[in-house]
């Protein structure tokens, strides 16, 4: 065993980076989608909107040299795609979930099909700040190198949940979400406040998407994202649509899509695949804890379909 | 009952009307984009009815395709006449596959008849994609989980199985570049429909929408699911049973998409492996949406979108566009027609679809219902 080894402390510690590298963009989408979801509409597009930001943003970061003009960018294209999934779900007899369906099949098409000359060249990366100066171990150095967007991430977590309790834009989305009847009597029109806070879920997703083309993995393919998008959503439920349990849900999220990698780099190679599906048997498992036929979900907004 | 069947004509012809009106409206969109992206439109129209609908050669590809979607589109319908959005038909279709790959292996194993062993493949592939969809209806019903949610989840866990499944236990030794099970025999294969280059599985699909429709829509069975798909709580008060409805159509829906990744092994691919997930569920989805999740109308459905992606290869090959194209464009097939939902019963299209007025109190009560 060469002195850098450090064995088996090495699954708790390629964990810990994974969580933080992997949750990225479950912490963007799913707080994005919260805000969606507070003003009482759900999008299931994002996994679509997730996709298109990853190509977009690594597009624009090949073409113009600059990463975080892409990470822009990738939300600039998510905010299209958010109002296209209001502007439809505003006419009258539309399904929201239908509607998330269709954009997912959507955004992936497109994203496969502008991102077909994206797959060969290499884009410059988003660049992470060092935390691990201080420790000798490579392995230590590596998992603290965290990238700015989880830190950006970190901190909206709190302030979205100042936001929500304390200011009056906080105050119209949720009485938008809670009733669109006594929104429209204080002179607020649901349709508008909705479409806003969907185009802001969908910059979140799009930001979100840009992170895993632009940092980790960090390239761009068509095996990118597998259902982050879609998981995200059912996250922000299993977080009762709380911000700040959005960001430890995220956390968890990271940490067990990490297992499988993490157990594969000490040897472990067995049952890779079905590591591989820890997050969704997660969520799955949380989703039936967390629900009950009898009640409402405490803490769902009360025009949201999903919890009807 | 005279004035009944011009309501049921009348209003089926609008919903046709309706869902030309998104296709045509689509392909304008779409042949706008390849326009934009440097293709000419009419080329791509040209190449696409080419390859879908072209010749006999194209016409036995396409209604290749259209088998599988035919039984992933019900795995969509189905459930929604219960007022469910199921999108797991990926899922099963690939579980299905991969159990009726284990039992074949299994019976070929022990020379069984050709008939057993494919009939056991066709029960394992039906029940494992049948509980797996029902266990997504059983958490909705007993459990509040949102079962669009759910089912998805358990798709992406199914292709995980399948996955390992065929890189560690099932694993053929001499599959190097791509992981799959040992191939069937050929004597276990199903065979083709006499005269025509086109597998069985086709008659299998057809069989099962027909049943679907006549099941869902001429029995009291059918009824029943039908009116908890209306109304929940109604359906309860009339004593229905409620959980044992949602358990069986689920289940039906889930067996018609693992029927679908049974005939995918044991007519197609010859073994189960990753290619087996290529997309059939999700297209499977779109199916069931434009045939406004009605079994029978899913077979034309499907005919024209097992069409539209038999033409992708061509597109591909001819036009050197990316094999995505044929997705974006039943994105935005999909998109428009869920717009164009609005539009239905609010304009009379073109003026030219009959008015119908309800005559008897019974439909106008219904009306009034809604």
């Amino acid at each position: 065993m060469d002195e850098t080894s450090i064995g088996w402390w090495g699954v708790p510690l390629a964990i810990f980076a994974g969580a933080i590298r992997i949750s990225t963009p479950f912490l963007f989408v799913s707080l994005g989608e919260m805000v969606t979801e507070k003003s009482g509409r759900i999008n299931l597009g994002l996994e679509g909107t997730l996709i298109m930001g990853a190509m977009s943003g690594y597009g624009i970061a090949y073409f113009t040299g600059s990463p975080w003009l892409g990470v822009l960018v990738a939300g600039l294209v998510g905010i299209a795609f958010g109002i296209l999934h209001a502007g439809i779900c505003s006419l009258p007899k539309v399904n929201d979930i239908a509607v998330g369906i269709a954009l997912m099949l959507f955004g992936t098409g497109l994203a496969f099909y502008l991102g077909k000359p994206l797959v060969q060249p290499q884009a410059p990366n988003l660049p992470s700040i060092n935390f691990g100066w201080w420790s000798d171990l490579p392995q230590v150095q590596s998992a603290l190198k965290i990238n700015a967007l989880f830190i950006i991430g970190v901190v909206l977590a709190p302030v979205f949940l100042w936001a929500l309790g304390n200011t009056r834009w906080g105050l119209i989305l949720r009485i938008v979400g809670d009733s669109s009847d006594a929104a429209r009597a204080m002179g607020y029109s649901p349709l508008a406040v909705r479409l806003a806070a969907t185009a802001f879920g969908g910059f979140m997703a799009g930001v979100g998407g840009s992170f895993l083309s632009l940092y980790y993995p960090g390239s761009w393919n068509e095996g990118l994202s597998s259902g982050q998008g879609i998981t995200a959503v059912a996250l922000v439920i299993f977080a009762r649509w709380n911000p700040m349990n959005c960001l430890w849900a995220s956390l968890l999220f990271g940490g067990a899509s990490a297992l499988g990698p993490a157990l594969q780099s000490v040897g472990v190679t067995q049952g890779y695949y079905l590591f591989n599906a820890a997050p969704y048997v997660l969520t799955l498992l949380i989703l039936v804890l967390s629900s009950s036929s009898h009640r409402h979900i405490a803490g769902a907004p009360g025009e949201l379909s999903v919890t009807r | 009952m005279n004035s009944d069947l011009v309501l049921r004509f009348g209003a089926g012809t609008k919903i046709f009307a309706v869902s030309l009106f998104a296709i045509v409206l689509s392909l304008i969109v779409f042949g706008i984009f390849v326009a934009v992206s440097g293709v000419n439109p009419l080329d791509v129209y040209d190449l696409m009815y080419m390859g879908a609908f072209g010749s006999w050669f194209s016409w036995q590809n396409t209604l290749l395709r259209s088998a599988p979607l035919l039984l992933t589109a019900l795995c969509t319908a189905l459930p929604a006449q219960m007022g469910m959005v199921i999108i797991g038909g990926e899922g099963a279709f690939v579980l299905g596959g991969l159990a009726a790959a284990a039992a074949g292996l299994l019976l070929s194993d022990m020379n069984a008849p050709a008939l057993i062993v494919q009939g056991v493949m066709v029960i394992a592939g039906m029940c494992a994609g049948g509980a797996i969809i029902a266990s997504a209806g059983a958490l909705r019903h007993w459990r509040g989980v949102n079962e669009t949610i759910s089912s998805l989840l358990l798709s992406y866990i199914c292709i995980a199985v399948l996955n390992q499944m065929v890189e560690g236990p099932m694993r053929d030794p001499t599959s190097l570049n791509k992981p799959s099970t040992r191939a069937l025999p050929d004597w276990a294969m199903l065979g083709n429909i006499p005269g025509m280059d086109i597998h069985v599985g086709l008659i299998f699909g057809l069989l099962f929408c027909i049943v679907a429709y006549v099941l869902m829509f001429h029995t009291t069975f059918g009824f029943a699911a039908r009116m908890v798909g209306g109304n929940v709580r109604a359906a309860r008060m009339a004593g229905l049973p409620v959980g044992r409805l949602v358990l069986v159509v689920t289940f039906l829906g889930g067996a018609a998409a693992g029927l679908g990744g049974m005939i995918e092994v044991a007519a197609v691919q010859g073994r189960a492996n990753a290619t087996i997930a290529s997309g059939y569920g999700l297209t499977g989805i779109l199916v069931a949406f434009l045939a406004r999740q009605n079994p029978l109308i899913v077979i034309p459905v499907a005919i024209l979108l097992g069409g539209i992606d038999a033409s992708g290869g061509l597109l591909q090959r001819r036009l050197d566009m990316p094999d995505a194209s044929v997705v974006v464009l039943q994105g935005i097939i999909f998109v428009i027609l869920l717009a164009s939902e609005s539009v239905q019963g609010r304009l009379n299209i073109m003026g030219w679809l009959p008015r119908i007025k309800p005559r008897t109190s019974a439909v106008a009560a219904a009306n009034g219902a809604d």
